[in-house]
């Protein structure tokens, strides 16, 4: 599996700049981002230039080409980390691959560079298996295949809507546990990939993901602000949000999310200490989350990927609502989002 | 290899409290290299086939064995839920068991190394997986949280970092992989292994994780290396009716493995899988394989969304009164696929008859053993 079998004409990366300084970043990821079509959105509230080395294939967004596309009301969807959803919102391709800006190529244990786009692509090309659950973990990597015991009738598996990566170095952790555990580095590559089972809740992390926009773009929402969300993960839901209403809508349509290989490596940034003086709002609109995705059930009706969000946004409308503002604009965001992906895919 | 196993002995946890149950018709030479890990245990050996056969052990080992006169002995009548010519009949271990853990392993498992060419003992890592909690309802993308260096991850929520109680600790095997019969026709040289490191002599696919299995999802259970908390789920390892005089066989520990998790989603307990990895050494015959599997290959289309789809009722509060419940719907839902479920219903009955009978105070004298250590 080399990047010349992926066909990179149906690749779009997209990256939220939050730094205005890409040089180190890009020239990291040179190797393996070489010969794709990159998509960089600036944060709104960036007020530098951004410095983007020479060499790459790329496309910027600014706050003024948001305003263009989607209206100055509407641009502060996507503030701070949210401005990559930009991206996914103006691509064309088949797949989208993004990866945080403090990031860089991790070393496998034998001392390789692990090529991150290559394992994403490979794990939306490759059938997802929710209905259950193979203890070799994904049967369609080389060397593996499905145990005995796993029915024959699930084994050509559903298409695969999102590629989940992982992290050494700086795990993606909330601030309590960082700030508890500050010199801990997560040192354990994991040589595997998963399907994450159906019906299964899971935390997914915007640092290092991939999807398939064409399947489930109009899923991948910028929806839950907490209170004085910052510029930094650890003062952020929004990705875990997105997850959420991902996987849930995978569930209901039949698609599968898997989790685990490429890692990516994650350099410091951030004080835990200093996120955890803020008033973690995260953690209460977690624990109100996740009864309410528990027990919902999207109409049988609910068959595209945007009438699945605009169920779920009523739906959060309604139990959630009155728990907290955050949900309520969540729910009207996601209404937006829908809005703006048909408006954009259809001129398209 | 030149050195057949370590010599540095670990430390053992909960040698009074587990029971190694192994079942076994050829001889249980494998013992050998295990033993710097397995003889502070007491074993339980299950003979199966000739009881007239005698087994040897090697010296050291505390043990009990019971061979087919025993089990007829011991069960009487109910002896008729326990498979013969089949490796199934290990649950007998499980029941004649006094101690709060099992671990049971399959007589060609041997000592694996990891990575770094270090043997893995197997029985610690079990210990490990059973005595910390389990995350059945919220999936952890950093695996098993509750791992040296590992952690809950950002908007994993806090009310579910306590966890839940682990019932069943399922190991892996390198080398020879556990797949089915026509896997195995089709695939017949391949080894657990994506690369073979000519350094350490020894394939790897060796996956560093060990992962609580979701609620509400059904997996693949393999007997092979397996441990599991006797008190908490034993009663629900019934390894089914297999072997002679029966239409299947190779699905023993799949069947439990459904009821098990079914009973485990019910009761709020967690299932763990990955780690540790053992050697399997013997690729069995897949003609032999394709013959006792070829019925549960397409009985298991039925099987398993009848078990996706049962639902316990609230009132089955012990794992006894679930395993009744479901082996009344066996019989109500699964009899017309063949009429093998409704006999197999009936030994699930028979089995937790069986298993009251002898785990109560009453029922410890009827059991002295065959074979015995001094």
């Amino acid at each position: 599996m080399s990047s010349a079998e992926i066909n990179k004409n149906e690749v779009d990366i997209v990256i939220g700049a939050l730094n205005a300084d890409l040089t180190q970043f890009l020239t990291s990821w040179r190797p393996f981002f070489s010969g794709f079509h990159l998509i960089v959105v600036k944060d709104p509230e960036l007020k530098e230039e951004l410095n983007i080395p020479e060499g790459f294939d790329v496309d910027v967004y600014s706050k003024t080409d948001m305003e263009k596309v989607v209206g100055a009301s509407n641009s502060t969807m996507f503030s701070g980390y949210s401005c990559r959803y930009f991206g996914y919102l103006v691509s064309k391709k088949k797949y989208i691959v993004s990866i945080d800006d403090d990031c860089v190529p991790a070393k496998d244990p034998k001392g390789f560079l692990v090529d991150a786009v290559s394992q994403h692509v490979f794990n939306l090309e490759n059938p997802a298996t929710p209905l259950f659950f193979n203890t070799l973990y994904d049967p369609y990597c080389e060397g593996a295949d499905f145990v005995r015991g796993y029915p024959f009738s699930l084994r050509s598996g559903v298409p695969c809507a999102a590629s989940c990566g992982l992290w050494l170095n700086l795990a993606d952790l909330d601030a309590p546990t960082q700030a508890l555990k500050t010199e801990q580095r997560n040192t354990s590559y994991v040589d595997a990939v998963m399907t994450v089972p159906a019906k299964a809740m899971l935390p997914i992390s915007g640092i290092n993901i991939a999807f398939n926009r064409e399947l489930v773009g109009p899923a991948m929402v910028p929806a839950l602000r907490i209170a004085g969300e910052g510029k930094v993960r650890w003062e952020t839901l929004e990705d875990v949000w997105c997850g959420m209403c991902l996987k849930h809508i995978s569930d209901h349509l039949g698609y599968g999310v898997k989790t685990g290989m490429p890692y990516v490596w994650r350099n410091e940034r951030g004080d835990a200490v200093e996120s955890l003086r803020k008033k973690w709002e995260g953690m209460k609109l977690m624990e109100k989350s996740v009864p309410f995705f528990d027990s919902l059930k999207l109409p049988e009706t609910a068959l595209k990927v945007e009438d699945c969000v605009i169920e779920l946004a009523k739906a959060v409308k309604e139990q959630l609502g009155s728990d907290d503002p955050a949900f309520t604009q969540a729910a009207d965001a996601m209404v937006k989002w829908v809005q703006l992906w048909n408006s954009v895919n259809s001129s398209g | 290899m030149t050195q057949l196993y370590s010599s540095v002995k670990p430390t053992p946890m909960l040698k009074d409290e587990l029971d190694i149950v192994i079942p076994t018709i050829r001889n249980l030479d494998f013992l050998e290299m295990w033993r710097p890990f397995f003889e502070q245990y007491h074993l339980i050996i299950v003979q199966d086939g000739d009881p007239s056969k005698a087994i040897k052990i090697p010296e050291g080992f505390d043990y009990e064995l019971y061979n087919r006169d025993d089990i007829n002995r011991i069960l009487g009548p109910k002896a008729s839920c326990i498979s013969f010519k089949d490796s199934a009949c290990r649950c007998f271990g499980y029941m004649v068991s006094k101690k709060k853990y099992i671990y049971t392993i399959d007589d060609d498992c041997f000592v694996a190394k990891d990575p770094s060419g270090k043997d893995i003992n197997a029985l610690e890592q079990h210990i490990k997986n059973l005595l910390s909690p389990s995350t059945p309802h919220f999936f952890n993308t950093l695996y098993d949280p509750y791992r040296d260096g590992a952690d809950f991850v950002r908007g994993y929520p806090f009310s579910m970092r306590e966890g839940a109680i682990t019932a069943v600790s399922h190991g892996l095997w390198l080398n020879i992989p556990d797949y089915d019969a026509p896997t195995q026709l089709v695939k017949p040289l391949e080894r657990n292994s994506r690369k073979f490191d000519l350094s350490l002599r020894q394939p790897i696919l060796y996956v560093d994780a060990v992962m609580t299995i979701p609620k509400g999802t059904l997996f693949p259970m393999c007997g092979m290396n397996l441990a599991f908390d006797r008190e908490l789920i034993g009663p629900a390892m019934y390894f089914g009716l297999m072997g002679d005089g029966q239409p299947i066989g190779r699905y023993d520990d799949m069947w439990a493995g459904w009821c098990v998790k079914v009973i485990c989603d019910h009761m709020g307990w967690g299932v763990k899988t990955g780690l540790p990895y053992i050697w399997h050494s013997k690729a069995s015959n897949p003609f032999v394989n394709l013959k006792k599997e070829y019925n549960g290959i397409f009985w298991q289309e039925e099987a398993i969304p009848f078990f996706q789809s049962v639902t316990l009722p609230e009132e089955c509060t012990s794992v006894q009164q679930c395993y009744l419940e479901l082996a009344k719907l066996v019989k109500e839902k699964l009899g017309k696929v063949d009429p093998y479920f409704n006999k197999l219903a009936t030994g699930m009955v028979t089995w937790i008859e069986a298993w009251e009978e002898l785990n109560s105070a009453e029922g410890t004298e009827a059991k002295a053993p065959n074979g015995k250590s001094e």
